[in-house]
């Protein structure tokens, strides 16, 4: 009798036991939750530790980390040419805007130039690349939201773009094309003509997700007013690309810096919104892409003629120094700081990657914000976890 | 239910437990494959489910062979005893709101002089479950869902019910059998052939019982309980195999009942107006036209489903409050009035 | 659209030369001794480096006296030749000589470790890269986190990549790494282990000639 009471006693503790770690766990006084690393909204895996009062965030911090590949010591051990491969896999899906940046610091630090062609080529490659970035994005914001739709819609017309770069380069996701002086090959034949078209497929898909989305009473409900970010903070935090833009600041690389590439040589439009919302940034990004392809469509018109590669020896090496290039990618500035010391690889790289400084952002922004609009921000900023975790 | 030949009672047991499987799964099915499967492939621009069986149209079957077949899984912490029981609240809900809705003249489960208010009360079950589901799991996702998810069906239980008083008050009945026959064999203006079906003169009522009934099924542009991207699946994060297979039947079952009652309150139900209403052959038409007439509204709800983003939970309920319940209590008045006046 | 072309030339492009030739002068006058050398490329860049004791101030003078409210990235430069080469040494063999001179680049300095940083200033479309040295024995630099706000992940990266504190950093806490890593990885001294734990498979030959072939050749 006496043990089935003690054993009867010991449930009852044990139950009283379980309740109070569940009640501890549960109490609505700031509970943890972990926002990923696996997560269907982090795109990828980025984890973020936020306390809960109710829905409302009071803390928020970011863990990036889960995907550091640590680049900048990988290339260390490189030659130059070697690095461009390595570098590809840092935003993949605008992988040939990666290249670039490097490429220029080290014919910077040569003292060559890739001929006007080459030139040419990589701006239309760079801004196809920012394409096939921001549509996927343009669909992703209405996923984060609830609209399921839209997403296809971006993946089925992204597919044209990625063959263009396909046909050119060999590869859809990691060109691999550019070479210091140049760039691996020309462009086969009919290109420039299917280019063209898909140019204007791209536009009508820009006008449909305007219709889908940023039409939509419950899209503006869900992104008007959300995550504001003023002007002078986002400074502060070396925000960039559409996310600076779209706080109102006029600040675009491809118009505000002398690169030997081609932008300077078309006309084009930089896109501000001054709200600062996720809309803004929603619109910015949809005009941006629209801007892009009319940017693609004049340079084909005026391609000149020439060859595709300067004379650069057999194995580059690269004279001592240091060189900074910055180019306005997809994501937001990105840049390379490459210290050589005459070798054939560099001496050490620093790798700025945007969404790194974009994401920085997060903790300051995240106070007070209701757990749903936690995704919207997310979504409307926009990052890439190789971007972030290098 | 009463039959031209006399069967023993336990002969007419079975006949109504094998009846109410077919009225519930049958349009359960269906919505899943023709719109879950096929209407939102095309929407999306894809083609869905294809291989198995002709045009996918076995992948149903093959679904709930893989769900039987999977572990039986329970989080450590979760409460067993509510965990286990939550989805079949949700499904038993479904099952018994069809019991009140009439499928021909003779063929219905039960004749109930208060049929309306029963099937609102009773689908309102479904709401238990799901919290119980959020609560048991043990994970704080599926709490912020079922959390979620009473606030938002509690909320959406009004606009829905103040939508039907309208057609209460010109059927003036709460049997569902007869507010069928009123519309059927009612004329508009004198005029005969089309009945009247409420849907005419109850529009606002019929729209407002559709945002209504996406609300209390949680499907977008109401779905923050199960919001895909934030919470994976909300209350249902923590079930697999069966049990998880129970919610999903029961997610199309409990579309296919408010179908069924939005189809017999606002379409007519099973009658077509020029044909004679009591003719023994109506109960076995009757069924078909009923479900033709559930598959019209349940496209409405899933053509709204795959095309929205979600609404967030304070907007949510701010539609609800202070914009369902007004038009509905201004539908209201204004029916009573023309309901006097005519 | 500028119709500056983008040759290099070294006849300068006279905007960016005039630009950054007056930048540089507002730093000398303003900063005075705090500066310890500048270097500057006509139409590529500005490097200034100053002294340890006055980074904080540099960083104040950048963002209130030069304008300069954009905040582009800071990180660190580890000048010491790796001991470990370009990990292409073949483990059989002994480890070649090689030089441990730590020999800076632009600007010059005195110590192992230099920090980089870099600020724009968007209205006279121009930006200035910062080098400070970091002191060889006590690792450690002013913050910039009360001047920049998003220098406060830069910091705790280059914390825990290269381990140099910050003082007046709100929280210096990992950002990449997991908790219980040791090291600091970016450090020239921290090996590349992906290259320590296989050979790097340039160095050996793995099929053998074929027979009747001339001499070996490629034999390491």
């Amino acid at each position: 009798m006496t043990l089935v009471t003690d054993r009867q006693q010991l449930a009852y503790v044990a139950a009283q036991a379980a309740d109070a770690r569940v009640n501890i766990e549960l109490e609505t006084e700031g509970m943890t939750l972990n926002i990923g690393p696996q997560h269907p909204a982090t795109h990828g895996t980025l984890r973020i530790i936020t306390r809960l009062d109710g829905e409302q965030v009071v803390w928020a911090d970011p863990v990036p980390g889960y995907m550091h590949r640590g680049y900048e010591k990988l290339v260390e051990v490189r030659s130059y040419p070697q690095v461009t491969t390595l570098v590809n896999r840092i935003d993949w899906l605008g992988s040939f805007a990666n290249e670039v940046p490097f490429i220029l610091a080290a014919e910077q630090l040569m003292g060559i130039e890739a001929p006007p062609r080459a030139q040419w080529i990589r701006t239309i490659l760079f801004e196809l690349a920012r394409i096939a970035n921001v549509s996927l994005f343009l669909g992703d914001m209405g996923v984060q939201l609830g609209a399921l739709t839209p997403v296809f819609y971006a993946f089925r017309d992204r597919e044209f773009v990625l063959n263009q770069i396909e046909s050119a380069t060999g590869g859809r996701f990691h060109p691999n094309y550019d070479r210091i002086g140049g760039l691996k090959e020309d462009l086969p034949k009919g290109w420039i003509d299917e280019t063209r078209a898909v140019m204007g497929k791209m536009r009508g898909f820009c006008d449909e997700m305007e219709e889908l989305l940023l039409g939509n009473e419950i899209f503006e409900a869900r992104t008007r007013g959300i995550g504001v970010i003023p002007a002078d903070v986002a400074l502060s935090y070396g925000l960039s690309g559409a996310n600076l833009r779209a706080s109102g600041v006029d600040w675009d690389l491809r118009r505000d810096q002398q690169l030997p590439m081609a932008w300077s040589q078309v006309d084009w439009k930089v896109w501000t919104h001054p709200d600062g919302d996720s809309f803004a940034r929603y619109w910015v990004r949809l005009q941006e892409t629209r801007e892009a392809t009319l940017i693609v469509e004049q340079l084909l018109d005026g391609l000149p003629a020439g060859s595709i590669m300067a004379k650069v020896p057999r194995i580059i090496k690269v004279p001592a120094g240091e060189a900074w290039v910055s180019t306005e990618n997809p994501l937001g500035e990105m840049g390379y700081y490459i210290v050589s010391k005459g070798d054939t690889g560099p001496f050490r790289v620093k790798i700025r990657s945007a969404s790194f400084n974009n994401i920085s952002i997060v903790p300051w922004l995240l106070q007070g914000v209701y757990v749903p609009d936690v995704i919207t921000i997310l979504a409307s900023l926009y990052f890439i976890l190789g971007d972030i975790d290098r | 239910m009463t039959f031209a030949v006399e069967l023993a009672y336990w002969q007419q047991s079975i006949l109504r437990v094998v009846g109410v499987l077919v009225a519930v799964l049958l349009p359960a099915g269906t919505f899943v494959y023709v719109f879950l499967f096929k209407m939102m492939s095309f929407m999306q621009s894809r083609l869905g489910p294809m291989e198995a069986g002709p045009y996918g149209s076995m992948q149903l079957l093959a679904e709930v062979g893989k769900f039987l077949q999977k572990e039986d899984l329970a989080p450590e912490r979760a409460d067993r005893r509510l965990f286990v029981m939550a989805p079949f609240v949700v499904v038993v809900s479904a099952f018994l709101v069809y019991v009140a809705v009439p499928f021909g003249p003779d063929a219905f489960f039960a004749d109930l002089s208060v049929g309306v208010f029963f099937v609102l009360a009773v689908s309102s079950v479904s709401v238990i479950g799901i919290l119980m589901a959020g609560w048991a799991s043990a994970n704080k996702y599926s709490l912020m869902g079922g959390l979620r998810a009473a606030g938002q069906l509690i909320a959406y239980e009004l606009p829905m019910v103040l939508a039907v008083v309208g057609v209460i008050i010109q059927a003036g009945t709460l049997n569902m059998q007869q507010i069928v026959i009123a519309q059927n064999e009612g004329e508009i203006f004198g005029f005969g052939l089309l009945g009247n079906p409420y849907v005419l003169t109850q529009f606002v009522g019929f729209g407002i019982f559709l945002i209504a009934t996406q609300a209390e099924l949680t499907q977008t542009p109401f779905d923050m309980p199960v919001a895909e991207s934030e919470l994976v699946a909300g209350y249902m994060t923590e079930y697999s195999g069966f049990r998880f297979l129970l919610f999903f039947i029961g997610e199309f079952a409990t579309a296919g009942a408010f179908a069924a009652i939005a189809a017999t309150l606002f379409l007519g139900g099973w009658g077509i107006p020029f044909l004679d209403m009591d003719a023994n052959y109506m109960n076995v038409v009757g069924p078909f036209v009923l479900f033709g007439k559930i598959m019209l509204v349940a496209f409405l709800i899933f053509w709204f489903r795959f095309t929205y983003p979600r609404f967030r939970e304070d907007q949510l309920q701010r539609f609800a409050w202070k914009v369902l319940i007004p038009v509905a209590l201004v539908n209201i008045l204004v029916t009573g009035l023309l309901k006097v006046a005519f | 659209m500028s119709l500056l072309s983008s040759t290099p030339d070294s006849e300068t492009g006279p905007v960016a030369d005039d630009r950054r030739v007056g930048l540089l002068a507002e730093i000398t006058a303003g900063l005075g001794d705090a500066v310890a050398a500048t270097h500057l490329i006509p139409g590529k860049d500005l490097w200034v480096r100053v002294n340890t004791a006055d980074w904080l101030t540099a960083g104040r003078f950048a963002r209130d006296a030069l304008g300069c409210a954009y905040f582009c990235f800071l990180s660190a430069i580890d000048w010491l030749p790796s001991p470990f080469g370009k990990g292409e040494d073949d483990p059989t063999e002994p480890p070649p000589e090689r030089s441990t001179a730590i020999e800076q680049g632009f600007t010059g300095g005195a110590t192992r470790f230099q920090l980089i940083a870099r600020t724009v200033s968007l209205q006279r479309h121009v930006g200035i890269t910062w080098k400070v040295d970091v002191p060889d024995d006590l690792v450690e630099v002013e913050s910039w986190v009360k001047v920049y706000a998003g220098a406060d992940w830069h910091e705790r990266e280059c914390w825990e990549m290269f381990g140099i504190s910050f003082a007046g950093h709100p929280g210096l806490r990992k950002l990449y790494l997991p908790g219980g890593f040791e090291g600091h990885p970016m450090r020239k001294d921290f090996p590349l282990l992906a290259r320590l734990v296989k050979p790097w498979p340039g160095i050996v030959d793995v099929e053998p000639l074929p027979v009747g072939a001339d001499d070996g050749g490629e034999a390491e």
